[in-house]
C-alpha cells in the first residue's frame, strides 16, 4: 500500500539518534546479547557484596525459583499460584533420598528436579485449559493438595516438623573433596548448578521454542491461527518451571540441612510473585534482583520490627504502584531511552 | 465445473438454544476470490469461524483438498494450509514487526526446539521480509507492531496469515475500521494475492466486493439465501429484498 508510507514513522532508527547515545546502546546491546554470561559473572562476585554468606546463598537460590517462575509469569504470561509445590517436591525429593535411602549428593539433586518435573506435569495438565484468575485459583488447589500429601507422609518427610537431617558434611566432586560446611565453598557449590541453570535458561529462551512462547503471551488467538499448539507448548513451560523451581528447592534442602513443610506452603507461591513484580517481570536479571531485595528487606526489617511483614507489603505495594516494570525493568526502560 | 477447494456440507451451528447457521452447504472452487456477504446477523462471522477453525460445527462435514477436516483444532487448520485473519486485528503487539512475521514462519518450521538459537533457523527472516514486502510494508521490519497504523496492522496481519504458505486464505472483514484510502489498498492487495491463492473474505459492505470477486455467497438469517457471480446475485430478487433494497 503506497500510501500507508505517508504515515509518519516514529524514530526508532540509529539514524535519529545522537551519537553519544549509539554508543551506550551498542554497549547495552552488547549485555545483553551475553546476558547469561554477565549474571553468572555478577553472581560470581556476589557473595562478597552481602553482609553474610547465607543470605547470598538464600538469594542464589531464591533467585533461582524466581528465574523458574518467570518462565511461566514473565514469558509465556501464566500467573501460576501453585509454585511452591515444585520448590518444595524439588527439596523433599532431594531430602529424602539423602535422609531415608542415602542416595548421595548429586543423584538426591536429580531426584528433587525429576519428582518437582513429575509433579509439574501432572499439576500442568490438570490446570493448562484453564486461563487468568482460573488458572492461578486451578495451580493454588492443586499446590494444597500437593502440600497436605507431604504433610500426611509423616514417615518419609516428618510432617508438620519438616524433614530434618539433610545433612552434607563433605562433598566428592570429580575428584575434590569439597568441605560443604564451609559457608563460602557451600555458596560456590550452589552457584555451579545455579550458573548452569542460568545458561540453558538463556538458551531456552533464545530457541525457537522462546519465540513460541513469547508470540503466546503476546497474543494467545494469532498464536493458534499460525500453526502453534497453544495447549502443548504451555503445558511444555509450565514443566520446564516447575523443573527449575525443583532445582531450587533441591538445593534449599541441601543449604539448609531441613526441609521446612512452609516451603510448600502458599505462602512461598506469594513470595516468588512478589519477588517477581518487584524484580520485574519477563527480564532476565530481574528475579534475582526481586530475590535480593524481598530478602535483604526481610532480613533489615527483622532486626528493626517484629511487624516487618506490614513494611515489607508497604514497600511492595510502592513498588507496584509506582514501578509497575519492577526495579529492574524501569532501570532496563531508562537506560534503553533514546 | 473447476476443483472445489473446500466443501462445507450442511454446517449448522447451535449456541444453546439460538441455531447461528442452519445447513448450511456450498462449495468453494479453488484459485478464486469468493465473498461471504450478508446483513447484519445473517451469519457470515459463525460460519467464517466454522470454516476456519476456531469452533467446530454443531453438525455437518467439512471437506478441504477431499480431506474431512471436521472437528481438527486451530493449529491444525494453520498446518494443513488453511490461514485466516481476524476481524478484530491480532498481531504481537510488543514484537516487531520483523518478528510478528518470523515467528508465524518459524510455526512452519520449528515448534519445540530449545537448545538452538532461533536466529539459525535460516531462510526464516528472508522469508519473513519477502512476505512484508509482499503485503507493502517492506522496510517496517524493526517497528514494533503497536507503533503501527491500523492499516498497516491488518497488512501486518495478513503477512502473518501468508506465512503459513496457505492454499486457502480466509479473511474476516479485512477492511473492517479503515479509512477509505487504506480499504482501496487493501482491496488491490486482496486481488493481488487472489491471483495466486483461494481467497475468502466476509464483508459486510456488498459495493465493495461486487467489483473483485468472482464468487458470492449471500447469507442470512443463518442460511444460504444465493450463491454465484456477482451478476447473479445483482438479478437475484430475493437478495435484492433483504439485502440490497435497504440502501446499500
Amino acid at each position: 500500500m503506497s500510501e500507508t508510507t505517508t504515515v509518519p514513522v516514529t524514530p526508532h532508527g540509529p539514524a535519529h539518534t545522537p551519537a553519544h547515545a549509539k554508543g551506550r546502546h551498542r554497549f547495552y546491546d552488547a549485555i545483553a546479547r551475553h546476558r547469561a554470561l554477565v549474571t553468572i559473572g555478577f553472581l560470581f562476585v556476589f557473595p562478597w557484596l552481602m553482609p553474610y554468606e547465607a543470605l547470598a546463598i538464600n538469594i542464589l537460590i531464591f533467585g533461582l525459583y524466581a528465574l523458574g517462575f518467570n518462565l511461566l509469569f514473565g514469558y509465556t504470561g501464566l500467573l501460576s499460584f501453585g509454585h511452591a509445590a515444585f520448590l518444595g517436591s524439588g527439596a523433599y525429593g532431594a531430602g529424602v533420598a539423602i535422609v531415608s535411602f542415602g542416595v548421595p549428593f548429586l543423584p538426591a539433586i536429580l531426584i528433587g528436579v525429576l519428582l518437582a518435573t513429575v509433579i509439574a506435569a501432572i499439576m500442568g495438565f490438570l490446570a493448562i485449559r484453564t486461563r487468568g484468575i482460573y488458572f492461578a485459583m486451578v495451580t493454588l488447589a492443586l499446590s494444597q493438595c500437593v502440600y497436605y500429601a507431604f504433610y500426611q507422609a509423616v514417615d518419609l518427610t516428618g510432617g508438620e516438623n519438616g524433614l530434618r537431617g539433610v545433612n552434607i558434611a563433605t562433598l566428592t566432586l570429580f575428584g575434590w573433596e569439597l568441605n560443604f560446611l564451609d559457608p563460602m565453598t557451600k555458596y560456590y557449590v550452589i552457584f555451579a548448578f545455579v550458573a548452569v541453570a542460568v545458561w540453558l535458561f538463556s538458551r531456552l529462551l533464545a530457541s525457537p521454542f522462546g519465540a513460541a512462547l513469547e508470540a503466546i503471551r503476546e497474543n494467545e488467538n494469532r498464536a493458534r491461527a499460525c500453526g502453534y499448539d497453544v495447549a502443548a507448548t504451555k503445558l511444555a513451560a509450565f514443566v520446564l518451571s516447575g523443573a527449575f523451581c525443583g532445582l531450587a528447592g533441591a538445593l534449599r534442602a541441601v543449604h539448609l540441612s531441613i526441609v521446612p513443610i512452609e516451603t510448600l506452603h502458599y505462602l512461598t507461591s506469594g513470595q516468588v510473585v512478589m519477588m517477581s513484580l518487584l524484580g520485574g517481570m519477563g527480564t532476565f536479571f530481574g528475579p534475582f534482583v526481586g530475590a535480593a531485595m524481598f530478602l535483604l528487606f526481610e532480613d533489615m526489617l527483622t532486626l528493626l520490627t517484629v511487624h516487618w511483614q506490614l513494611y515489607l507489603g508497604a514497600i511492595f505495594i510502592i513498588f507496584v504502584l509506582f514501578f509497575p516494570r519492577g526495579i529492574w525493568g524501569t532501570l532496563l526502560q531508562w537506560v534503553r531511552r533514546p | 465445473m473447476t476443483e472445489l477447494i473446500l466443501e462445507a456440507e450442511g454446517l449448522t451451528k447451535r449456541f444453546g438454544g439460538f441455531t447461528a447457521l442452519k445447513d448450511v452447504s456450498v462449495g468453494f472452487e479453488r484459485n478464486c476470490l469468493t465473498a461471504i456477504i450478508g446483513p447484519n446477523g445473517a451469519g457470515k462471522s459463525t460460519f467464517f469461524n466454522v470454516i476456519s477453525g476456531a469452533f467446530p460445527p454443531t453438525s455437518g462435514r467439512m471437506r478441504f483438498e477431499g480431506r474431512d477436516i471436521t472437528g481438527l483444532k486451530q493449529h491444525e487448520f494453520a498446518r494443513m494450509g488453511i490461514a485466516k485473519s481476524f476481524q478484530i486485528t491480532n498481531i504481537f503487539p510488543h514484537l516487531s514487526a520483523l518478528e510478528n512475521v518470523r515467528v508465524a514462519v518459524q510455526a512452519m518450521h520449528s515448534r519445540f526446539d530449545l537448545w538452538r538459537p532461533r536466529e539459525n533457523l535460516t531462510g526464516l527472516i528472508d522469508q519473513a521480509h519477502a512476505l512484508l514486502a509482499l503485503v507493502g510494508l517492506g522496510g517496517h521490519g524493526p517497528r514494533l507492531a503497536r507503533d503501527m497504523a491500523h492499516g498497516e496492522q491488518r497488512a501486518l496481519e495478513i503477512a502473518m496469515a501468508l506465512a503459513c504458505e496457505p492454499r486457502l486464505l480466509l479473511l474476516d472483514e479485512p477492511t473492517a475500521g479503515m479509512s477509505p484510502e487504506e480499504t482501496k489498498g487493501m482491496m488491490e492487495l486482496i486481488q493481488r494475492l487472489a491471483g495466486e491463492r483461494t481467497v475468502v473474505l466476509v464483508e459486510h459492505k456488498m459495493k465493495l466486493v461486487m467489483g473483485i470477486c468472482q464468487r458470492l455467497i449471500v447469507l442470512h438469517h443463518g442460511e444460504l439465501l444465493a450463491q454465484g457471480t456477482p451478476d447473479d446475485i445483482r438479478a437475484n430478487d430475493e437478495v435484492r429484498r433483504v439485502y440490497l433494497g435497504q440502501g446499500k
